[in-house]
């Protein structure tokens, strides 16, 4: 069976390689703020139920459904305010989905702000944008004051909902795009996670309800509104509905960002968006499907994986970001794991036990794997380390550094072997393939 | 079972306990011991140590028990209650695991470790860890920090439960330390290197599991094996705080807390903790008379045979002051024996307080100090809480922290660790405080438990009676003693205080008050002046008399002495001390005294016989008797008396009527470190009081 490819007419994201202007005229061309009063007029139940009933699931990593998340926040308004929070810190090594997002379709998160702040009866929203987002920021600064030109928003906007939306701008720390980190950093303090239960829909930013939401979960949905939560819904499998922003990196020809319907299968996404890998699929030698903390697959996985949620937790790995890190035969695949556990030691926040010194460990164990000057029971080790990070730590980041370290072991520990086996008996202990040509 | 208790199974056993439990201590209540590093019952919640993790049926991780409350958990799906486990093999190996994390970059140093012996680390890692490392690498250095002279850190050893920068944050009300750097660079510093500027800071010490924070003075000391642990009551202020005294060969070598949670919870002062070297130096081991114009060591008899022939002559030129660190044994002698001589010049207030003398409520800390987590308003006049009694300062600051309870000052704007409305300077504020409509009084009379505070700097003055009739009447006013509720309350500031008042230590018919003997040792009036180890009193004043001092340290008293009759220090003698509150408690002897040195009633019970007057007791049961058979309330040990008798309490009838001046309250406590003998003799507490004082210089040159 052949993959039927996403039609511009379903996508999302219309101007996401930044051919169409910008600016807020621009968006209304394209679909932006289209009938927003009329979603609005619609009541709050029904735009939850409806996104609800789109099956989208949250676009930053964990996958949980939107829907779900906006309705736990309190039916009524108590005597706490509620906040809508856009986790836009978007730091996860091989993810630029947002970014692109901001950057050309700026229209489409300020709308979904609107309306996902009416549905979760927010009258302020914040965003929290990555501190190396500059350019980003200026165009969403750019984008929001155009808004509040028009009347869009603000204080007796157009659609009846009062709402305010500030920026604000990180100070580069990864781990501050964990939700609850984020909202200690929004509030001023040191950016660590806290503690949950209780939920932030519960106590969030300052004690108040809050929701915290992906850029891409809240910019898809003023078009999944417009267009009815049965047109999202076609797309991908059952439980993995919608169209999705794939970042495509590494050891492609053509590295890019694209939208396409979940469930796509990894090889299609590969060969017909990212100019397929380099020195053809043959040269594949594993791919990380969801940005730097999943599991990553070996090719034989890669051959007919589908890119939804389900799919690849099958496979004991996961989508992630959806950002997929495209590895070919010259790759030094252990010493590639090494760096990345080296990225989670550096950015782990110190809080809590496991995460603080079991990254430094498995990163000081790994670069020496890399080397070979390591015992083969060190391998059995490794894993057991990562596996007393993985679960018992506050946030996820200790399980995002566990994972790529558990994938490496369960597909590339032969190559562990061979390396320490080499290094033992003073041969070269890593011979890259050579690199096919660009 | 009510509503808010619920059962839940812990490792099958069904057991039923609150809702607002976390799991922790729902296992505790089960029996269950669960290994911890970061929680603290006083602390808020971090939960980042993760030893306590437990299973929880139905979830996917394991949970930080800590940080889960029983109201939180999910039963099973017919109805069955939630089930978590402390034994399984999944919670053994998730402690084995964070034990092995802990261990990893932690020094193998526990030989030369002072917590050795006391570690929660050493502990806990004997029962849930592996028995052997499997870390490879290099282990982490970290710098050691200065954090001042009690402080001492060793921060290699450091696991980052974040206690210490909790308890600075929250207790002690000084955000002054704090983690720099994640990951595993992430280091507790107080950044500026230097110690905290809290009366407090010892309890980190107690509160590092370990030995990242040890004791300075302490340092290579002792082992906690070697030492003699006595459970006593403190003197350095009127709070009685309790503490164990470890002592070894004779010598006391720390100072540590013993819980009390409606005295000291489990903290206790930086004084009260470190001024232990205090009680090795400057002692008076033997008698001592002065010959030629210098003291010169004599033997008892000698000394006891000036005593009695000083104090035979005519008891209206005697005079007799007592301390502020004296127990009530001691004083009871001495007012007995003063008093059978026809002695009528005694008073126990040597800071001139005009506290005393009427009811037993217009001198008592009523509201008691766990009352003041109920306080809706509190007013503190002329007191600076965070000097005279910093413990019960956290306490206040607790209870504010809560956003339930304003705080509003009369005197002296300082900071006390929170906020409060500066209502006025001095005497006229509070008199005519109750005349406004606005303000501060509204919040008073609006509260349903209020307290007015009135410290020494209230009441140690000329119009010190008149200010107490003024604070009596606003009590009256507000409505602040009530059935169940005694909102008026003294702050003293010596350990002896009250005891002395009870016993009624205080000028008789005809007799004088401290000022009346000074001026009349001054004009020649007063022949013979005995010192209870008094030695806060302008020595100057005594002019020609002739001074006995019954003390322990070579301090002020002892230095203007004529005769010096040695007695014990607080740590070396059973006694009885009163507290601001009222509660009677009783301090157990950790060593013995020093030299020839004597209890203070045995001195006292040996004088009279030379003077023919002889007390009727020989040992200290004897004496006890004799006192509680006259008054009741010293045999009530630990009970604070509190709102008992409110309702026939007329607190606007105390004191004496009349103007109060316009003289601001001013502090009575100049220098926290040194407000008494033992203090002033530690060196320990002289190096913290000079620090305070370049800090305040410096602050000073930079204005």
């Amino acid at each position: 069976m052949t993959y039927q490819l996403l039609q511009d007419k379903d996508r999302i994201f219309t101007n996401l390689y930044g051919h169409h202007p910008v600016t807020l005229e621009g968006a209304k061309q394209r679909g932006c703020w289209n009938g927003t009063k009329e979603i609005l007029e619609q009541g709050r139940d029904w735009i939850i139920g409806e996104m609800k009933k789109s099956g989208l699931r949250g676009r930053g990593g964990a996958g949980f459904p939107t829907g779900l998340k906006w309705s736990f926040m309190p039916k009524e308004v108590g005597n706490r305010p509620h906040y809508l929070v856009v986790n836009a810190d978007e730091s996860e090594p091989g993810t630029c989905k947002d970014r692109e997002m901001m950057r050309h379709d700026p229209h489409h998160l300020i709308e979904g702000c609107l309306i996902a702040s009416f549905a979760m009866q927010a009258h302020a929203c914040y965003i929290y944008i990555r501190g190396e987002y500059q350019y980003e920021l200026s165009v969403m600064e750019r984008a929001i004051n155009e808004a509040y030109d028009a009347k869009l928003i603000g204080k007796d906007n157009v659609h009846g909902w009062d709402f305010d939306l500030y920026i604000h701008h990180g100070a580069g720390a990864y781990i501050c795009g964990e939700e609850t980190a984020l909202l200690e950093s929004l509030e001023g303090k040191k950016g660590q996670p806290r503690l949950k239960p209780p939920f932030p829909a519960n106590a969030g930013l300052y004690g108040c309800p809050t929701t915290v939401n992906n850029v891409e979960s809240i910019a898809v949905a003023p078009t999944i509104l417009r267009r009815g939560a049965d047109w999202f819904s076609q797309f991908g499998r059952e439980g993995n509905a919608g169209t999705k922003v794939f970042s495509i990196s590494g050891h492609v020809n053509a590295p890019c960002n694209v939208e396409e319907a979940m469930s796509i299968p990894l090889r299609t996404l590969i060969e017909q968006y990212a100019g397929g890998v380099r020195g053809g699929w043959d040269n594949l030698k594993a791919v990380i499907p969801g940005g730097s903390s999943v599991p990553l697959l070996p090719k034989e996985i890669c051959d007919d994986v589908l890119m939804d949620f389900d799919a690849l937790k099958e496979h004991r790995s996961g989508l992630g970001t959806a950002a997929v890190i495209v590895m070919d035969k010259s790759t030094d695949i252990v010493k590639a794991i090494a760096r990345i556990s080296y990225f989670y030691k550096h950015e782990s926040c110190g809080q809590c036990t496991p995460c603080r010194e079991g990254t430094g460990w498995m990163w000081r164990v790994l670069e020496r794997m890399a080397r070979g000057e390591a015992e083969t029971s060190e391998i059995d080790d490794l894993l057991e380390v990562a596996g007393q990070v993985e679960g018992h730590t506050i946030c996820a980041l200790g399980d995002a550094a566990a994972w790529p370290v558990q994938g490496l072991i369960r597909h590339f520990r032969h190559e562990i072997e061979e390396r320490i086996e080499n290094y033992r008996s003073g041969k070269p202990v890593f011979v890259a393939a050579p690199v096919a040509a660009e | 079972m009510t509503d808010n208790m619920r059962t839940i199974i812990i490792d099958g056993e069904e057991v039923t306990v609150p809702n607002d439990y976390n799991l922790l201590q729902a296992s505790e209540a089960a029996g269950r011991e669960i290994p911890r590093f970061c929680y603290h019952e006083r602390l808020s919640v971090a939960g980042n140590c993760r030893m306590c993790l437990v299973e929880l049926v139905g979830a996917p991780k394991p949970v930080a028990s800590c940080a889960f409350l029983v109201r939180d958990m999910r039963g099973g799906p017919n109805g069955e209650p939630p089930e978590m486990r402390t034994l399984s093999p999944l919670v053994k190996k998730a402690r084995e695991g964070v034990m092995e994390f802990l261990l990893i970059n932690h020094p193998l140093d526990c030989p030369i470790c002072d917590q050795g012996g006391e570690c929660d680390l050493q502990d806990q890692s004997m029962a849930y860890g592996r028995s052997g490392s499997r870390y490879a690498e290099n282990k982490r250095a970290v710098e050691d920090k200065n954090m001042g002279p009690l402080i001492k850190t060793i921060m290699t050893r450091c696991i980052q439960c974040t206690r210490c920068v909790r308890f600075a944050t929250e207790i002690a009300g000084v955000p002054e330390l704090g983690a720099i750097g994640r990951g595993e660079d992430m280091e507790i510093t107080t950044y500026l290197e230097q110690s905290m500027t809290s009366e407090l800071s010892g309890n980190v010490i107690d509160l590092c599991p370990v030995g990242a924070l040890t004791s300075k003075p302490y340092a290579f000391n002792a082992r906690p094996w070697e030492l003699n642990k006595t459970e006593t009551i403190d003197v350095m202020d009127a709070l009685g705080s309790n503490i164990r005294v470890d002592a070894r060969m004779g010598g006391v070598l720390r100072i540590m807390p013993r819980i009390h949670d409606d005295v000291n919870e489990e903290w206790i002062s930086d004084k009260t903790r470190f001024v232990w070297d205090g009680l090795n130096r400057q002692r008076l081991d033997r008698p001592y008379a002065r010959q030629n114009g210098k003291l010169a060591p004599v033997g008892w008899d000698d000394a006891l045979s000036v005593a009695a022939e000083k104090l035979s002559g005519d008891a209206s030129k005697i005079g007799v002051i007592g301390g502020d660190l004296n127990d009530v044994e001691g004083l009871y002698a001495a007012k007995e024996l003063f008093e059978s001589l026809g002695v009528t010049s005694l008073d126990c207030r040597q800071d001139g307080s005009k506290a005393g003398g009427g009811a037993r409520e217009g001198y008592l800390f009523n509201s008691t100090i766990k009352g003041i987590d109920e306080a809706d308003a509190i007013l503190i006049v002329g007191s600076n809480p965070r000097l005279e009694a910093p413990v019960l300062n956290a306490r206040i600051r607790q209870r504010w922290l809560t956003g339930q309870c304003e705080v509003g000052v009369i005197g002296e704007a300082v900071d006390l660790t929170y906020d409060f409305d500066h209502v006025g300077t001095g005497p006229a504020d509070l008199a005519g405080l109750a005349k406004k409509r606005s303000g501060f009084i509204k919040a008073l009379k609006a509260a349903e438990k209020p307290m007015i505070i009135l410290g020494s700097g209230a009441l140690a003055r000329e119009d010190g009676a008149q200010v107490l009739r003024a604070a009596g009447e606003l009590a009256d006013k507000i409505g602040a003693v009530k059935d169940g509720w005694n909102g008026f309350n003294v702050l003293h500031t010596a350990a002896s205080r009250v005891g002395a008042l009870d016993l009624g230590f205080l000028p008789g018919e005809g007799g004088r008050d401290t000022a009346g003997i000074l001026a009349g040792a001054t004009s020649g009036e007063v022949e013979t002046v005995v010192l209870l180890g008094a030695d806060e009193i302008d020595m100057d004043a005594l002019g020609e008399a002739f001074v006995i001092y019954v003390g322990h340290h070579g301090d002020k008293g002892a230095q203007r002495a004529d005769l010096i009759l040695p007695s014990a220090a607080y740590t070396e003698k059973n006694g009885l001390y009163v507290n601001t509150e009222g509660r009677v408690q009783m301090g157990q002897r950790a060593v013995f005294p020093k030299g020839e040195a004597k209890e203070d009633w045995a001195i006292f019970r040996a004088l009279s016989a030379r003077l023919n007057k002889t007390l009727g007791y020989d040992d200290l049961n004897a004496l006890r008797a004799k006192l509680i058979g006259e008054i009741e309330s010293f045999g009530q040990i630990d009970h604070a008396p509190g709102s008992v008798s409110a309702a026939t309490f007329k607190p606007a009838e105390l004191g004496e009527a009349g103007d109060v001046s316009d003289a601001p309250f001013a502090a009575t406590i100049e220098d926290f470190y040194l407000t008494n003998p033992v203090a002033r003799a530690s060196k320990t507490m002289a190096e913290c009081s000079a620090l305070v004082a370049d800090a305040r210089a410096e602050l000073q040159a930079a204005e």
